[in-house]
């Protein structure tokens, strides 16, 4: 397809050698200008002309276009103008064009949803990404997030007649049960994730490959049916039900973030996110301040000694081992700091959702997040947000929209969010098809699948 | 032990795949400072050996002292911070790496940068980083790679990734460098150049070298000693010179013909 592209432009003198030979901020130029144009002749005669719409790329094309990485702090513009889009998003979601097809941009609380997606997203991109371990249990560290914060801020403590309340907010009352400040929560959670990982790594790591995916998945199930069957844990054990997570019936309320009277007072800061008048502006730009903690730490273990071994072990264990990498411990600290991410992420997703039900933490959670991280493309930081993102936003509105657009297009009545499993499988396949390392492959990826490995003779013919 | 100049011994080292012994029984030592060739025909046991040494398989039986250490049975990262550094047969680098970061893997053990620091980016662990890559560029710089630090290892030439072997063996400061036939696949004139780069190795960076080696002419000019293996054991051990007129590898190499013809002459 894209020899007959070239073919064709080469009639009117463009080969594709001399469109690489051009600057990268041209080329990048031309892709806007073909975008633009046919945004324009598509999109204008069913939509109308819409002022919004053309500021809004050209806002775009000022980010894309230029060559940024040759001025100094260059690199930063498009994380930077991204970051201020996101932080300012409660402000000009109001004011948006309705888009094709998909109609309204994600409201806010998809928008946070998001943002918790793209942690859990990264923190699985440690493991898959960086250290190239299988793991089909990921959910596992989602739950213990969330029942951490589900006991250590809501009632449920109750029943065992302990009340203590550090710093906890938007507790009713006379309500009883341990209530400590959610951000103290996000530390506990996370560290407990973060033990979990080792405690799970520790027999599991020894495997490899396949075997590993195997026996996480198994994990995967267990902490299911865990939650499930968690309100009446070891009866004979211990003579009467230990009730870790009250079963089908789910904790809840579990407490909103917030930062207490005191702080508010001497800092300004909201006493609790739940009853602020910004709410949803609250917990979307917390979430964005959780997701730039994880991808900082990202970011810096990518190019630190640690990120170098998962790297080695993932291309070669044997070498890295003989290169004096300690296997298990370099791979276990890959879980560790890959589940510290989704422990972090799931206390926080269920503080704003006030509930943990056993029903979140199905197994197909785990290839939810895995198909983000093959999405953006593994080991790729930037690629997995989007990936995170994007499959969070169809997962939650997406799918819905597209269905209601179809049905009314076409009208049908078809329940289009049934199928959303089909879709995910549907756009991996696409992607594995067109963009093998994922959509924003990191750039070892790029070079092995665009370089190819060079086929080396063993024998070297200069010899001859 | 370490003080007689003996820098790695084996005592009876044995290896057994199922029925099959696959190292029987070898003693073995490297003298602190020499460079020893292990030669035998292809399956002789010698990668075996090797693998023994560096903690990739555990003895059956038998003792591995290294610089005074019992490293029998120890992980392969145990045994490379003691200070033993290899190289791969079949070239194993770390493919979707560049030079640099190859090489910057083989210091792992040297560098002391924890997680806390490297997320917080303390000066001390940039300092360290900085003078990692300086270190880095400079091994490379001593097996001929400069200019090829950010090329990824799998677009390197054949000779590239081989040298770029022994830039990230020497990363983990060894003591005992072994090299599992280095000069596989390389011309007569890269061969000749790679035995002037393992003398030099010897001499200027202290190195004690193992080799094994199935081109003869690399074996008989660069070694100080030379052991043979022949289905798992040892059949000979001395200078170049006697091994090479020794009748057990004549017939080893060439069969009991060759053997006796050469008694007879």
């Amino acid at each position: 397809m894209s020899e007959r592209f070239w073919a064709a432009l080469a009639r009117v003198g463009w080969t594709e050698v001399r469109w690489q030979g051009l600057p990268s901020w041209q080329r990048r130029a031309v892709k806007m200008g073909v975008v633009g144009l046919v945004a324009v002749v598509v999109l204008a005669p069913l939509y109308g002309f819409d002022a919004a719409a053309y500021l809004a790329f050209l806002t775009v094309a000022a980010i894309y276009v230029p060559d940024w990485g040759r001025f100094r702090f260059g690199r930063l513009v498009l994380p930077a103008a991204v970051l201020a889009l996101c932080v300012a998003y409660p402000y000009y979601l109001g004011s948006m064009p309705k888009l094709p097809i998909f109609k309204a941009f994600p409201t806010m609380t998809t928008a946070f949803t998001m943002t918790i997606f793209v942690m859990m997203a990264l923190g699985l991109n440690i493991v898959v990404g960086y250290a190239g371990l299988l793991d089909l249990g990921y959910v596992a560290f989602y739950a213990i997030g969330a029942y951490t914060v589900a006991w250590l801020a809501s009632p449920q403590a109750e029943r065992y007649n302990w009340s203590v309340n550090i710093g906890g907010v938007g507790v009713p009352p006379g309500l009883g049960g341990i209530h400590i400040s959610i951000w103290l929560v996000l530390i506990g959670a996370a560290c407990l994730a973060a033990l979990a990982g080792v405690v799970i790594g520790l027999p599991t790591l020894r495997l490899r490959g396949d075997y590993l995916a195997i026996v996480t998945l198994g994990f995967g199930e267990i902490v299911g049916v865990v939650a499930t069957n968690g309100d009446c844990l070891f009866p004979k054990l211990v003579g009467h039900c230990v009730n870790l997570t009250n079963g089908s019936q789910g904790i809840n309320p579990i407490d909103p973030p917030g930062f207490g009277h005191w702080l508010h007072d001497h800092l300004g800061l909201p006493v609790d996110f739940l009853s602020a008048s910004n709410s949803l502006n609250l917990f979307l730009w917390a979430g964005i301040a959780l997701c730039l903690f994880v991808i900082y730490c990202s970011l810096r273990l990518r190019d630190s000694k640690l990120g170098r071994a998962w790297v080695a072990i993932r291309e070669d264990e044997t070498a890295a081992a003989a290169m004096g990498v300690p296997l298990m411990r370099t791979k276990t600290w890959a879980y560790a700091i890959g589940a510290f991410m989704g422990g972090i992420a799931g206390a926080f997703l269920k503080s704003e959702q006030g509930g943990a039900f056993n029903t979140d933490f199905a197994f197909s959670f785990s290839i939810f997040v895995l198909c983000m991280v093959i999405l953006g493309g593994m080991g790729s930081i930037w690629g997995v947000i989007l990936g995170g993102a994007f499959l969070a936003y169809l997962n939650i509105e997406g799918i819905a929209n597209f269905g209601g657009w179809y049905n009314a297009t076409f009208h049908q009545n078809k329940d289009f969010t049934a199928y959303s499993y089909g879709v995910y499988g549907l756009i991996l396949v696409l992607v594995m098809l067109f963009r093998p390392a994922g959509l924003v492959p990191s750039a070892r990826a790029k070079a092995e699948f665009e370089l190819g490995v060079e086929d080396q003779p063993l024998m070297d013919a200069r010899t001859t | 032990m370490s003080a007689d100049g003996v820098l790695l011994q084996t005592d009876a080292l044995r290896k057994e795949f199922g029925g099959l012994v696959a190292v029987n029984d070898v003693d073995f030592t490297i003298p602190r400072g020499a460079i020893v060739s292990l030669i035998g025909p292809n399956g002789a046991g010698k990668t075996t050996f090797f693998n023994m040494i560096t903690g990739v398989y555990k003895p059956t039986s038998g003792r591995v002292v290294f610089d005074g250490t019992d490293v029998t049975g120890k992980p392969p990262h145990y045994v490379t911070e003691r200070g033993i550094g290899r190289t791969f047969q079949n070239i194993r680098l770390f493919k979707e790496m560049t030079a640099l970061e190859n090489v910057l893997v083989g210091m792992h053990a040297r560098l002391k940068g924890g997680i806390v620091r490297s997320i917080a980016r303390t000066p001390g662990l940039r300092r360290e980083e900085r003078e990692a890559k300086e270190r880095a560029r400079e091994l490379l710089a001593l097996c001929a790679l400069t200019g090829r630090a950010n090329r990824y290892a799998h677009s390197l030439p054949y000779g590239d990734q081989r040298r770029l072997e022994v830039a990230r063996a020497l990363a983990t400061a060894p003591k005992l460098l072994l090299l599992d036939e280095p000069t596989a696949g390389m011309n007569p004139q890269e061969t000749a150049e790679f035995t002037g780069f393992v003398q030099r190795l010897r001499t200027e960076q202290e190195l004690t070298v193992l080799l094994i080696e199935h081109d003869m002419k690399v074996v008989m000019g660069v070694s100080d000693r030379v052991t043979v293996l022949d289905y798992g054991e040892k059949i000979a051990e001395g200078t170049p010179k006697d091994v090479q007129g020794n009748a057990r590898v004549v017939e080893a190499y060439l069969g009991k013909a060759a053997a006796a013809a050469m008694a007879g002459t």
